[in-house]
């Protein structure tokens, strides 16, 4: 039996295998190294014993502990939320504007309206809440029923054709539908509510529709066609539409109107989200002044 | 021929024949390092006393950075994110110049390590130093070297445990002191002291504490030279660093072989002999537990200490210092060719007057020329240069900042009136630690109006009161004319500038429009 190779100018043995003439030397490990390695062993016994580790069918086991991550969490959001609960108290016994007019709270109240914003109100309104064809822009300045922060508030508590007795109400009669104008009549305000915002009709006579307009839109949609918020008709003379600018498309709406339906949050979500929804909505940027300035 | 002579023998063994089998694993040798005395030791007392100083009281340094500013010199505040030092502060934004500092470390440690060796290791390594605040508490309470290993083979008694006891509670004593002293970087120190007194400190804090005073209490009372040799990755670093011009501690072959422990009887003998008495003495002191007379080697970390043991054993046979030296690998050579004369083995006379007489005048010796070299100087350069560079940046930075982020959802919002509105977040920082007014602005936008919501606007400028080193975020809104709301996106910029500090921030932004705005 051949000795061990030794390494002339290290003393230690060689493993006794060469790569070119390269040797490997075989030091031995410190002993503490192995201590080390049981100790990170006992370790992972330990652990094991009193933490959830090893897993089961429908779940694991449970730990001397009793520790699991969902308790953490759990703990976690009941700080959060007592550490949130002195805003949220300002909140309810603020007005909208007292809100407004204080930087914190205004500040806390927008980002947690943006977080209900996301999980409420998108699926209609947009992540951005850009809206889209029936469903209107918050971001810009036109309100169908008031843009202050009070008149926001209430929108979002009561609705909007909700169920909610407070609710938003009006109804634009279906005027093609239930035979209230002819035809052509129809045409020609499509063509004369056209020309309120600049655009041209491609059919119709605006002068006559302007009659139509008179006698028939005039009282809810005014006068000059500027809408009005009271009763949540759109203003028709401004570059925004709600739906369409295409003349079919208007004469289809003054024909048998679609009328947008908005739940009422206030008995989903309570008196405090919906202050911080109105205030995530006015932070937007469209919001009109608030009463207090105005 | 019979059948055996038929069959070769193979040249096969088995992997685990009793020859072949080593110990895996291998249990530390204990070191019992003797105390020094002399140049080296009375430097590292002096370095010693001056990096513990700094680690445990940089924290209690007051500055005062007036009242909207912690008044701790050196502070990392990692709750606010800010690093003090001085009258410099960095927001993690500017954590390249700790990346900078780093990499001058770096090169630091190449270029000291390119003229003399593992410097760092031997004198200023928080191991190497806390192993020698330890080794002094052994001492105090066991005695040196020879006391010590007769204490160790002793059996326990009255006397072992009162000592062992003592050293291990003073070890403690300063392991906590350590660990202890390190949190202060991270809170106000006096502030912290008081709450870690009266337990109202945080969970982390005392956790901190505990592991660092683990850390500390093991490496420098048990693991000691291990640390150094399985550990550290940077005795196998230094190998490539050194070349043969760096300063290493060496054991001088060419004047002290052939060792003797009878030199007179050598002598008289007609023998020659070296100036190694083979007293091990530079052994003894050894803190790595290694023979520097075997030569360079991965475990020495160039404490010098060998060379103060060396030098008064010299001084006691009236012999010349330097028998173990700072010495360059090219000057040892130069000198072992002198010493083996004609290649054979090293004859000390060769390097002597006479033979025995004072040493020749021919012997290289460190030149300090030698320091001066293609690769000290790049490191030099490069070293200097980030320093330069850092410096500059630093004294030159913008204490103001804007960044821009455009809404992307929506990218724009048509107004009741046709014109389009686009909205940004602008978030200025205020990096300075006084509260100071910026005027907020846009430029090469012309028709456009801001808006900020909740903020007054006069003549298309925003007042900001910027608090303190905080960043302040805004919600500026752009809005354009229908008549100006003409193209795609048009470029222009968002300003924030501070008149009277004279300090300005520009943004680049782009204003986004509707793709065909034919209305």
């Amino acid at each position: 039996m051949a000795d061990r190779e030794i390494d002339e100018l290290t003393g230690t043995p060689t493993t006794g295998h060469t790569w070119d003439g390269i040797k490997e030397l075989d030091t031995p490990m410190p002993r503490w190294w192995l201590w080390t390695f049981y100790a990170t062993i006992l370790f992972a016994l330990v652990y094991v014993i009193l933490y959830p580790a090893i897993p089961l069918v429908s779940r694991a086991t449970n730990g001397v502990l009793g520790w699991s991550s969902r308790d953490a969490v759990r703990t976690e959001i009941a700080t959060a939320q007592a550490a949130q609960a002195a805003y949220r108290d300002q909140i309810a016994n603020a007005s909208m504007d007292q809100i407004i007019a204080n930087p914190e709270l205004l500040q806390f109240a927008t980002r947690a309206g943006r977080s209900a914003f996301l999980v409420n109100c998108v699926q209609c309104h947009g992540s951005g809440a850009q809206g889209s064809v029936g469903y209107p822009n918050l971001q810009d300045d036109d309100w169908l029923w008031g843009g202050s922060p009070e008149q926001i508030r209430t929108t979002i508590a009561h609705g909007i054709r909700s169920e909610d007795p407070a609710t938003h109400m009006s109804v634009m009669p279906a005027f093609g539908h239930d035979g209230i104008l002819k035809q052509d009549q129809i045409v020609n305000v499509s063509a004369y509510v056209m020309t309120l915002s600049g655009l041209t009709p491609r059919f119709g006579v605006t002068s006559e529709g302007a009659t139509v307009f008179a006698d028939n839109c005039a009282s809810c949609h005014g006068v000059d066609g500027g809408g009005k918020q009271d009763v949540g008709a759109p203003s028709l003379k401004d570059a925004i539409w709600l739906r369409s600018p295409d003349q079919n498309a208007i004469i289809a709406q003054i024909n048998n109107p679609k009328m947008g339906v908005m739940p009422a949050w206030e008995p989903r979500l309570g008196p405090v989200a919906v202050k911080e929804l109105a205030a995530y909505v006015y932070s937007l940027g469209g919001g009109t002044a608030t009463a207090a300035s105005q | 021929m019979s059948v055996q002579e038929s069959v070769d023998r193979l040249n096969a063994e088995a992997v685990n024949s009793a020859g072949r089998r080593g110990p895996l694993f291998a249990a530390r040798t204990k070191i019992h390092p003797k105390r020094a005395e002399g140049a080296f030791r009375r430097l590292k007392w002096i370095i010693m006393a001056v990096t513990l100083g700094i680690y445990y009281l940089t924290p209690w340094l007051r500055f005062d950075r007036g009242p909207h500013a912690p008044d701790q010199a050196v502070l990392v505040d990692l709750a606010s994110r800010r690093f003090y030092f001085f009258f410099i502060e960095i927001w993690p934004q500017e954590f390249f110049y700790v990346a900078g500092l780093l990499i001058m470390a770096g090169l630091g440690l190449f270029l000291v390590t390119s003229v003399a060796g593992r410097v760092w290791c031997g004198y200023t390594c928080p191991q190497t130093v806390w192993v020698d605040l330890f080794l002094v508490v052994e001492r105090f309470f066991e005695g040196d070297r020879n006391k010590r290993i007769a204490l160790d083979k002793a059996p326990l008694s009255f006397d072992k445990f009162t000592k062992r006891s003592a050293k291990y509670a003073v070890w403690l004593l300063i392991a906590v002191a350590t660990g202890g002293a390190w949190i202060f970087y991270f809170a106000d120190a006096p502030t912290l002291a008081r709450e870690v007194f009266t337990l109202q400190a945080a969970p982390v804090a005392y956790i901190t504490v505990a592991i660092l005073t683990a850390t500390t209490f093991i490496l420098g009372g048990f693991m000691r030279e291990q640390v150094c040799t399985y550990m550290c990755p940077w005795p196998r670093i230094q190998s490539a660093m050194l070349d043969e011009q760096s300063l290493t501690v060496t054991y001088n072959d060419w004047r002290g072989e052939p060792r003797s422990r009878h030199q007179k009887r050598a002598l008289a003998a007609g023998e020659s002999v070296g100036d190694c008495v083979d007293c091990n003495a530079c052994v003894a002191v050894c803190p790595q537990g290694i023979d520097i007379r075997d030569g360079q080697q991965m475990e020495c970390i160039t404490c010098a200490l060998c060379i103060d043991a060396c030098d008064s054993v010299m001084d006691k046979i009236g012999r010349d210092h330097g028998l173990i030296s700072y010495a360059t690998l090219a000057d040892y050579n130069t000198n072992m060719a002198i010493a083996r004369g004609d290649g054979g083995a090293i004859d000390p006379r060769n390097v002597r007057e006479n033979g025995t007489g004072p040493l020749k005048a021919g012997l290289a010796h460190f030149n300090w020329r030698h320091l001066v070299r293609p690769r000290t100087l790049i490191y030099l350069v490069l070293w200097s240069a980030i320093g330069v560079a850092m410096a500059y940046s630093l004294a030159t930075r913008q204490r103001l900042e804007t960044s821009v982020l455009h809404d992307r959802n929506p990218l724009y919002v048509r107004l009741s009136d046709g014109g389009i509105r686009n909205a940004y977040t602008v978030k200025v920082s205020n990096m300075t630690n006084q509260p100071r007014t910026v005027s907020l602005s846009i430029e090469d936008l012309p028709g456009a109006t801001i808006a900020l919501p909740g903020r007054t606007v006069v003549g298309n400028t925003a007042d900001i009161a910027l608090p303190p080193d905080q960043v302040e975020t805004l919600r500026l809104l752009v809005a354009l004319p229908p008549e100006a709301a003409k193209g795609e996106r048009l470029d222009f910029s968002i300003v924030a500038s501070d008149a009277t500090a004279g300090e300005t921030s520009r943004s680049a932004a782009v204003f986004e429009m509707p793709k065909e705005d034919g209305r």
